[in-house]
């Protein structure tokens, strides 16, 4: 380029591109850290993964541990047979890739050697849904939608650091495949202030408030406090119910708070508006005959655009600002 | 070597020379970029967009043109850098690479970019999808190839298997594969990730006419194409380019996470700087 010319800096994509908002407190691979913990205790405990250990911090676990660490190349449905196999073999494979590469390409292998004989395999995905601007090659956006329809399977959207770190113990008490969606790197930490603890199959109630009601999870929970706190300024008060677990679904839980009256629910996803949390909260309202007005924030079904991350937040509506507009206009 | 081929061979080091100083201008538009893939792979595709392809530079559909099929998409940046050296994308495109609404995304897709054939990112797609697009010529009687590039990392996914066996039973003698082998993968040394070795012993027991070169010898990737084209047997035709992430660029080369290459501010002219001493040396 002529470097004499200032030029605006153009915004960029990138594969791996954080979700951490400027000056957000964040924690360090609370995956890898949690799993070397996990693993000293739990000698069942293997890691593997398909040429990304370092982009799903098992790099940490595999330099932990180099023993019970599994590199399969890049070769997804290699790497779910091999799992299955292991742990026909009385281990417990943690088990990473991306979301797509193990959703998309490796689905089969998932349902048939993994899911339909129960076997104790964790799953944990990177680049979650909306979460990297590099293009639908790598933009998981109809993950949970797969994963919800597959008999057997758990599946869980962390919120930040400190559920990811609470979240590694608890699938390993729990006797069957998990799927769960990871955030890497320099994950933020929110829920320390809410005093949270991760429950598996547990919705939590973060915040209460008369006007609405935004059920989310994953990051979603992180912005939905964020245009909480936003929508008080213009006194809406917005109750926040971070649901964890997808499947099972806490059905009770979000009976309980959706049947309450008065307040619109809105269901806030960091994936498609097909298939993900949103229609099973709602098909749950109308199993129950909970009328309240129904809305969701979603990504649309659609093949998403490549760019810079906060610029297709902005413009598929999951950004804290037109989150919060948006719900603006619909509470009038 | 004869004049006209001395000719020839000088137009295409320029040609390698412009491609890998457009890459170079894209990754500094970003700060970033896959610029060790991009300068390895230079050679091939100026050998390819400058002497063994039939294309129109306006006309990136035109029906005779000879298909090129990128199946790692992350080298994007290489093949963008060759089709703006080729007339098939404007020059000016070039600073919005990887940029919000570009028709340049980092990662190639076909439904952003003229001369891109195939959307990438999702690796090992390529040879399967280029073995559908060989049948379907041959259904149309064309005479065009159906070249694709993949590189080793991508032997490590089970559908490159699938191609490379169905691609001899079919006798698609229209399909030119070229493996890039730069040894590296995003967690470290291919050969170290997974395995492959030996290329050629296993090529040619899948029923490929196969040949292993130095991909950043610039003569002996005339040769291969020129051999890969004129090859009068059923076979598919592979060629094996042995190249060296960075190549051009010395203190790129000898970087040892190469991977993704970070480069800083600064850095960029003096690569431009390296790679301009280098094409005078």
């Amino acid at each position: 380029m002529n470097t004499n010319v200032q030029k605006p800096k153009l915004k960029t994509s990138a594969m791996i591109a954080s979700i951490a908002s400027e000056g957000q407190r964040t924690q360090s691979a609370p995956f890898g850290h949690a799993l070397v913990e996990l693993a000293a205790r739990r000698p069942e405990v293997v890691g593997m993964t398909a040429d990304l250990a370092k982009y799903t911090d098992l790099h940490i676990f595999a330099q932990a541990c180099p023993e019970r660490f599994y590199q399969m190349g890049m070769a997804e449905q290699l790497l779910m047979g091999a799992a299955a196999g292991l742990a026909h073999e009385g281990a417990m494979p943690f088990v990473t890739t991306y979301a797509v590469f193990a959703t998309r390409r490796a689905y089969d292998f998932m349902h048939q050697a993994i899911a339909e004989e129960g076997l104790n395999v964790k799953i944990a995905c990177a680049l979650p849904g909306l979460t990297t601007g590099y293009g639908p090659s790598h933009q998981a956006a109809e993950d949970l939608a797969l994963m919800r329809a597959m008999p057997g399977m758990t599946v869980i959207d962390p919120c930040d650091a400190l559920e990811i770190e609470q979240m590694v113990p608890a699938v390993a008490e729990h006797d069957g495949p998990v799927y769960m969606r990871l955030l890497r790197g320099q994950v933020p930490l929110v829920l320390d202030e809410y005093d949270y603890k991760f429950e598996l199959g547990k919705a939590k109630l973060l915040r209460d408030g008369r006007d609405v009601l935004i059920i989310s999870s994953g990051i979603m929970t992180m912005r939905a406090l964020e245009v909480a706190r936003e929508l008080a300024r213009d006194k809406i008060d917005a109750a926040v119910l971070h649901v964890a677990t997808i499947k099972p679904l806490d059905t009770a839980t979000i009976l309980r708070e959706a049947g309450r009256g008065g307040r619109l629910v809105v269901v806030a996803e960091n994936h498609s508006a097909i298939g993900g949390l949103g229609e099973a909260v709602a098909t749950e309202l109308l199993r129950a005959g909970i009328s309240s007005p129904f809305r969701q924030i979603a990504l649309p079904d659609a093949f998403l655009d490549a760019g810079a991350l906060p610029t297709l937040h902005d413009r598929y509506g999951i950004s804290t600002s037109v989150m919060t507009e948006t719900l603006k206009g619909w509470l009038g | 070597m004869d004049t006209s081929l001395k000719e020839a061979r000088a137009e295409l080091a320029e040609r390698a020379y412009r491609i890998r100083r457009n890459a170079l201008l894209m990754g500094e538009v970003q700060g970033q970029g896959y610029i060790g893939q991009a300068l390895d792979i230079a050679d091939v595709l100026a050998v390819a967009y400058g002497r063994a392809m039939s294309f129109k530079p306006g006309d990136a559909e035109w029906e005779e043109r000879d298909r090129f099929l990128l199946s790692n998409g992350h080298y994007a940046i290489a093949l963008y850098a060759a089709l703006i050296d080729a007339g098939i994308i404007p020059q000016e495109e070039l600073e919005t690479y990887g940029s919000d609404d570009s028709r340049l995304p980092m990662s190639g897709m076909a439904s952003y970019t003229p001369g891109m054939e195939m959307s990438g990112g999702s690796l090992g797609q390529g040879l399967t999808i280029a073995v559908g697009r060989c049948l379907g010529l041959k259904r149309k009687a064309s005479k065009s190839f159906v070249y694709t590039l993949f590189s080793d990392g991508e032997l490590d996914e089970g559908a490159v298997w699938e191609g490379l066996m169905s691609a001899a039973h079919w006798k698609l003698d229209n399909l030119i594969a070229i493996v890039d082998v730069n040894n590296q993968q995003a967690d470290g040394p291919s050969g170290q990730v997974m395995a492959f070795e030996p290329l050629v012993d296993k090529m040619e027991a899948f029923g490929w006419f196969t040949q292993r070169i130095d991909g950043n010898d610039l003569d002996a990737v005339i040769a291969a194409f020129d051999a890969a084209r004129s090859y009068t047997g059923t076979k598919p035709r592979m060629i094996i380019a042995d190249t060296r992430m960075g190549c051009g660029v010395p203190f790129l080369e000898a970087r040892e996470k190469n991977h993704f290459i970070r480069v800083d501010e600064h850095e960029w002219q003096l690569a431009l700087t390296a790679l301009d001493a280098g094409r005078n040396a």
